[in-house]
């Protein structure tokens, strides 16, 4: 049995190692993302999902990606939160509530601006922390976007303060007393600064902004890499209780530098390559897990979806098996990472590479042809005249405007892997019986394509050939990944046999004199099973082709035993062999008449006693005469008499407690009666003795 | 021989004699005793024949046979006015436990019957 799973096993890895050099598939996000999103964040009755953050990263979710927010749930959240924008709270609370006013478009007369313009200025003076200054600042932000007229006071002053935190590696501390920085905290720090800068407007002076826009470079050369391209922020050498994750960092990042980069009035000198790696690594997430995560992701995909720096456009393939028998054609989408139209650009496809990096020479650099309607770019694949098979094609794309290069990030070169499939033909497919000397065979033509079964017969000083060839479309020889040839006997024993590759042929030769003791000495019929497979076939072959008639030797004493075939294992709840019980066979008892008979003789001594009383001369004189001492001597003897019958019924039944009991209260009465009536018959004897 | 037969006719004789001259309350109780021993020898004989199976009752009965003819023999001596042991033991006291003793015997071997 460990033949079957050892090839099963190679399989896996040839499967599994093809699937990891390749990296991640790409889409973009789509209906799926906003149909996870309204499972993952489940309003509470009140229209609340949680603390006010959490609110607030819910509603900023759906409002992204375009779920419907006016349900009757979130008027009670607009209530909550302007009641909490009343009462006296934090400056994090403070913030969360006007985000969540400003997405709902709650009704805003009945909160009072001034007074939390004016709370969030004084925070924003006492500030001694970043994230303190980054609510304040947020919030005021917000309250500015909301129409009112928010000035900031002392704008150098707290951009300074901002600043001040820093580190020389582009990362920042949370405030001035702790030691250790972190990336998570530049972002907020980046979206911070841009809020101090869009409530100052030109009061800031450029050499400041130009001096964080080095921070934001030296920050961007901590960025990690994947080998497809993907880039991400992460940081190691934290507390662990600052140790935020790759994903938070990244979209901590993102958010501040495209906040920054909006304010900024020179660009960036961060490539559109960055962004793009940004995006793919958001992407390459899926369909996050949990509320945070899925926040994270798609805040930070909204923000990189119309920054300042360069718009990422994502190439993706709706379908990457495509059948040459279908004639199916290569599509490609270009779009932004929202699935959002792209400009006009050109797609060409620059190579297709085989899993061993080999260049199909045959294929030259071609462009794809873009369909309007549907917006997507294609190929047809017939006239490139590809085989069957595994390949990564390397896509470029180029947008047609020169001016819009620059807004666009797409990417170098972007590899995609796809499979080729197609109808494999079975030529010359025979199986034999032949001589050990190879004289005489006799040969017979299989036509898998029929379900026709052959059978045939051997013993064991003959050889069984099987040969087949396997031939692509485009009319190469093939290797398939499995073929596997099974012979089962009709005891269920199986055997697993892998036929050899020589040039353009498959041949299997089994001599049966050297197999004898490897299939048990079981003679009878086997059956033949036939299993050809591989990624690209799509007529795998998994079929018996007949049977074979084998003879072989009786086996000697020590031959091995076939392994036992399995038990079905719910056999074990069917019904269990019937338990016949042996009894104590019951003990041999005396014919009925002989033990009455013999009951009957025990009596015959109470009768020959009972006349010996007689001829001795028994009599009751000694009987008192008067009542009472009568009544006495009657009682006893009746007594006595009632004790002996109350062991009788013990005897047929009653139980032993029962019969204690009644002899305690007989026996009671016995004592007293028989007392009196012996003291009566001793006081009469003694009178007797005297008189 | 004749002598032999002789002595033992005149043996018996003078037994006989001696016994007839025993009070007749003594004698109720030694006829009482071979009524009990009695019953237990055919019990015993019994037993010979089928087999001990079940040895319990086999046991109770002849337990209780014996038992109560050893009671009886007991009463004798504690009643017999010529045993100057007992001088002081009125007889009805004797009699008393006796029975008392008997009850006690007859209820353990009913329980022991099965």
């Amino acid at each position: 049995m460990a033949k079957p799973l050892v090839l099963h096993l190679l399989l896996l890895l040839i499967c599994g190692s093809a699937l990891l050099s390749s990296g991640s598939v790409i889409h973009p996000i789509s209906d799926a993302h906003r149909s996870a999103a309204t499972e993952l964040f489940v309003p509470a009755a009140d229209g609340s999902f949680g603390s006010l953050e959490e609110t607030y990263e819910a509603l900023r979710t759906f409002q992204i990606l375009g779920v419907d927010r006016s349900s009757a749930k979130f008027e009670g959240t607009c209530k909550t939160v302007s009641e909490k924008l009343s009462s006296p709270t934090t400056t994090k609370d403070l913030y969360h509530a006007l985000k969540i006013t400003a997405i709902l478009g709650c009704r805003t007369e009945s909160i009072e601006f001034d007074g939390i313009t004016s709370r969030l200025q004084t925070a924003v003076k006492d500030a001694s922390s970043l994230l303190e200054l980054y609510y304040s600042l947020g919030g005021l932000l917000t309250v500015k976007e909301q129409g009112k007229d928010v000035i900031l006071s002392d704008a150098d002053g707290t951009f300074q303060a901002i600043k001040a935190l820093s580190q020389s590696d582009g990362r920042w501390r949370y405030d001035k007393d702790s030691t250790g920085s972190s990336a998570f905290a530049a972002g907020i720090a980046l979206e911070a600064l841009a809020s101090v800068v869009s409530l100052a407007g030109s009061d800031i002076d450029q050499s400041k902004i130009a001096v964080v826009r080095k921070d934001i470079t030296k920050l961007f050369d901590r960025i990690k890499r994947y080998d497809d391209g993907t880039l991400y922020f992460d940081e190691k050498n934290v507390d662990p209780d600052q140790y935020k994750g790759p994903l938070a960092t990244s979209a901590s990042i993102t958010s501040g530098v495209t906040a920054f980069a909006a304010v900024s009035s020179e660009k960036l000198n961060i490539g559109g390559e960055k962004i793009l790696g940004l995006a793919k690594f958001f992407l390459s997430i899926g369909i996050p897990g949990t509320a945070k995560d899925f926040f994270y992701q798609i805040n930070s995909l909204a923000s990189l979806e119309n920054n300042r720096i360069s718009i990422p456009l994502v190439l993706s393939l709706p379908a990457t098996v495509l059948s040459l028998t279908a004639k199916d054609q290569l599509k490609v989408e270009v779009t932004t990472v929202f699935g959002s139209h792209a400009p006009s650009l050109a797609v060409s496809l620059l190579k297709v590479l085989t899993p061993d990096s080999k260049e199909v020479t045959s294929f030259e650099k071609k462009e794809l042809e873009y369909d309007p309607e549907n917006r997507i770019h294609f190929l047809d694949l017939s006239q490139l005249k590809i085989d069957v098979g595994k390949y990564s094609l390397i896509f470029k794309v180029s947008v047609n405007d020169p001016e819009g290069a620059d807004l666009y990030a797409t990417g170098d070169q972007i590899i995609v892997t796809a499979f080729l499939t197609g109808f494999i033909k079975v030529d010359k497919a025979e199986i034999a019986v032949s001589d050990s000397d190879a004289a005489s065979e006799s040969v017979q033509k299989l036509d898998l394509s029929k379900n026709s079964l052959i059978s045939l017969s051997a013993n064991h000083l003959q050889k069984l050939r099987l040969s087949l060839q396997l031939t692509t479309p485009l009319g190469h020889s093939f290797k398939p990944h499995q073929m596997v040839v099974k012979l089962r006997h009709e005891s269920k024993v199986e055997h697993l046999f892998v036929p050899e590759t020589s040039s353009r042929q498959y041949k299997l030769v089994l001599n049966f004199l050297g197999l004898v003791e490897k299939f048990y000495y079981l003679s009878g019929r086997y059956e033949i099973e036939l299993a050809v497979g591989d990624a690209v076939m799509e007529n795998s072959i998994l079929r018996s082709i007949g049977s074979i008639e084998l003879d072989l030797p009786e086996a000697p004493e020590k031959a091995a035993k076939p392994p036992a075939q399995p038990v079905d294992p719910l056999s074990r709840f069917g019904p269990k062999e019937e338990i016949s019980h042996i009894f104590r066979a019951p003990e041999k008892r005396p014919p009925q008449e002989l033990s009455l008979g013999f009951m009957g003789l025990t009596i015959l001594p109470l009768l020959a006693f009972l006349i010996g009383l007689l001829r001795i001369g028994v009599n009751f004189k000694g009987f008192p005469t008067s009542a009472v001492p009568a009544t006495f001597a009657i009682l006893f003897h009746g007594g006595i008499g009632a004790v002996l019958l109350l062991y009788v019924l013990f005897w047929l039944k009653l139980d032993l407690f029962t019969t204690l009991k009644a002899l305690g209260f007989l026996g009671v009465f016995l004592l007293f009666v028989g007392h009196r009536t012996l003291s009566y018959l001793a006081s009469t004897s003694a009178k007797q003795k005297t008189a | 021989m004749a002598k032999g037969t002789n002595d033992a006719k005149l043996l018996i004789q003078s037994l006989r004699k001696a016994y007839a001259a025993t009070p007749t309350s003594l004698k109720i109780i030694d006829l009482y005793v071979v009524y009990a021993v009695a019953t237990a020898l055919i019990q015993v004989a019994y037993m010979a024949m089928v087999g001990s199976f079940p040895f319990n009752s086999f046991l109770s009965g002849v337990l209780s046979c014996v038992g109560t003819a050893v009671l009886a023999v007991c009463l004798r001596i504690q009643v017999n006015k010529d045993n100057k042991e007992f001088k002081d033991l009125p007889p009805e006291r004797a009699f008393a436990d006796f029975v008392l003793c008997n009850l006690v015997l007859h209820l353990v071997i009913m329980n022991f019957l099965g």
